[in-house]
């Protein structure tokens, strides 16, 4: 089963509520833990894994053969991201521009392109206690997202559990992360805020189709619209957490909850359960 | 004119918070929104949408099921895996129009792509600009610079001396597009190792682009010793500490009511926030 943690919003708890989950569940499933926000990771602070192997993430980027090239523009005519200029006896071409499609080197008349790897990000794999960890770190400086969120959910089972730990927002890196997952589990928290970016990501998840539920994090701040919005639009809200500083210090030193505070790994076993019948009725009425 | 550009590279640590009690505080300046895939500074600013503008960007592939032989050539090239039984998935389709190149049946066209709305609002504050990115839309950067640009159209139209922006969490595609160019990056943090890695990753972004920051810990009070780490950081980076906030409940309590902190309460949480304006605004 894969289960991906969003939120809309940032800071709501995504991170708490991934790193909980896969240890709670560590006992009695092959877990696995993938850290698809390449911006900015953090369940390594929490989960503290040994890596143990690691592979570069690039893009193919064109390369230009001056001795073959006619300077006939085709190239710079077909990118759509105005990656190739060319400019009287030179072409130029701006890497950081580049998606990768291909368009230039397949389409070039003279075969003058060809295609060399522009490294934009690395996938790490390691072990933390019996978890299976994959991350993503885009480079500083770098762009582009989704092409490392690609490689870090290559890794990704369906056997055993994979837990996908999604970035904020809900544009393209977020719907790369939660794709193809069983179930979204939207983490936020009881404010104008947290419900304003909650309905953008319900909207998401509805788009791709994906089933979800809520985790109500610092429950009791703020106020009741949250809760509200969630029985109006038939959204479990399958986990509430309180706000209790003692649970914002441990996180602050990177200690997970169910590691600071072990009577909560029942309750995020609880919240598996929740999330397993859900999925499995859904698989019972699409068999049907 | 100076541009100011709130990040954080963790999501959650106040930018939105400190944005509008900037915008209470500050005189002279417009307001800008780049957040534009979960925007929420207009819950702070009360704003009268005055203009709203459609965002039209990149272009989706369609292919033309009457022409369509299923040849597959488009399937077999696109890197994209936006092709599948000869459909495009909108979602997954980057817009690079390679498959309309190739198509030997020129059974497919690019079409414009609708990908979200952008505003000029009135707030008691001044004027805002901000923007709303489709669902599961692609090209928020690009959104992210229609919002600067028409912020900055609007500052030099009314001689304004600031743009005080709200930015993106993360590293990536709308954080560089908020912050190329602008003249300071104030850094929002909390003192959490999770807060404290990710702020060094940010750093590292403004000082690739070149762009001076400084750093703001919020919540300081929540764990000590990281805040004095962040302030050792701070020191041995050359990066201004700019103001320590406390933690208090009256920022939430502000955001339920929909005003900005520094309105809303007078005690240390708001001392704070005006002395970093202060800061910003003297340096």
């Amino acid at each position: 089963m894969i289960i991906s943690i969003a939120s809309g919003k940032g800071g709501t708890g995504k991170t708490l509520v991934a790193t909980s989950l896969a240890l709670s569940l560590n006992d009695s499933y092959k877990v696995k833990l993938l850290d698809c926000d390449v911006e900015e990771p953090n369940d390594h602070v929490f989960l503290k894994p040994a890596i143990t192997g690691s592979e570069p993430v690039s893009i193919p980027v064109p390369k230009i053969d001056e001795a073959k090239c006619t300077r006939c523009g085709k190239c710079a005519e077909v990118c759509a991201f105005n990656a190739i200029a060319v400019l009287g006896e030179h072409v130029l071409t701006f890497p950081e521009l580049c998606h990768g499609c291909g368009a230039c080197s397949y389409l070039c008349p003279e075969k003058a392109i060809s295609e060399e790897k522009r490294e934009i990000g690395v996938v790490e794999r390691g072990d933390a206690g019996g978890i299976e960890f994959v991350q993503g770190k885009l480079t500083v400086g770098e762009a582009m997202a989704p092409p490392v969120i690609r490689m870090v959910k290559k890794h990704t089972d369906s056997d055993g559990i994979s837990i996908i730990d999604s970035p904020p927002g809900t544009s393209c890196p977020v719907v790369e992360s939660i794709e193809g997952s069983d179930f979204c589990l939207l983490v936020t928290e009881p404010t104008p805020f947290g419900l304003n970016d909650l309905v953008l990501a319900v909207e998401t998840v509805r788009q791709l189709g994906i089933p979800s539920g809520v985790v109500l994090n610092r429950a009791g701040v703020g106020d009741a619209k949250v809760e509200e919005y969630c029985r109006r639009e038939n959204i479990p809200v399958l986990l509430t957490i309180p706000l209790d500083t003692e649970i914002a210090r441990l996180y602050s030193r990177g200690i997970t909850l169910v590691e600071g505070m072990p009577k909560w790994k029942d309750k995020f076993v609880g919240l598996f359960e929740g999330i397993k019948e859900i999925v499995d009725a859904r698989n019972r009425s699409l068999k049907r | 004119m100076r541009e100011i550009v709130v990040l954080s590279g963790k999501g959650g640590t106040g930018k939105t918070s400190i944005v509008g009690s900037l915008a209470a505080l500050a005189s002279g300046k417009v307001l800008a929104d780049c957040d534009v895939d979960a925007a929420d500074l207009h819950l702070l600013l009360s704003p009268s949408v005055k203009q709203e503008n459609e965002f039209w960007s990149g272009q989706l592939a369609h292919i033309d099921e009457a022409k369509c032989t299923e040849c597959g050539l488009c399937q077999e090239l696109c890197r994209f895996d936006a092709i599948k039984d000869y459909k495009v998935n909108p979602i997954a389709c980057e817009g690079c129009g390679f498959c309309s190149q190739v198509c030997p049946e020129e059974a497919i066209t690019m079409r414009e792509n609708m990908s979200g709305h952008w505003f000029v609002s009135d707030t008691k504050y001044g004027p805002l600009v901000h923007a709303r990115l489709g669902i599961a839309q692609e090209n928020s950067g690009k959104l992210v610079a229609q919002v600067r640009q028409e912020a900055r159209r609007i500052a030099e139209e009314q001689g304004l001396d600031y743009i005080i922006s709200d930015g993106p969490p993360g590293i990536g595609c709308p954080v560089i597009s908020s912050l190329s160019g602008a003249s300071l990056a104030l850094m929002v943090t909390e003192p959490t190792l999770s807060g404290i890695h990710d702020l060094e990753r940010v750093l590292g972004v403004c000082r690739h682009f070149g762009v001076p920051g400084m750093v703001c810990i919020n919540k300081y009070d929540l764990n000590e010793e990281n805040s004095r780490r962040i302030e050792d950081y701070c020191r041995k980076q050359g990066i201004k500490l700019a103001a320590k906030v406390p933690f208090d409940n009256a920022v939430t309590e502000a955001i339920v009511r929909g005003v900005p902190v520094v309105e809303y309460a007078d005690g240390a949480v708001s001392r704070e926030i005006e002395g970093l304006w202060d800061v910003i605004s003297h340096t």
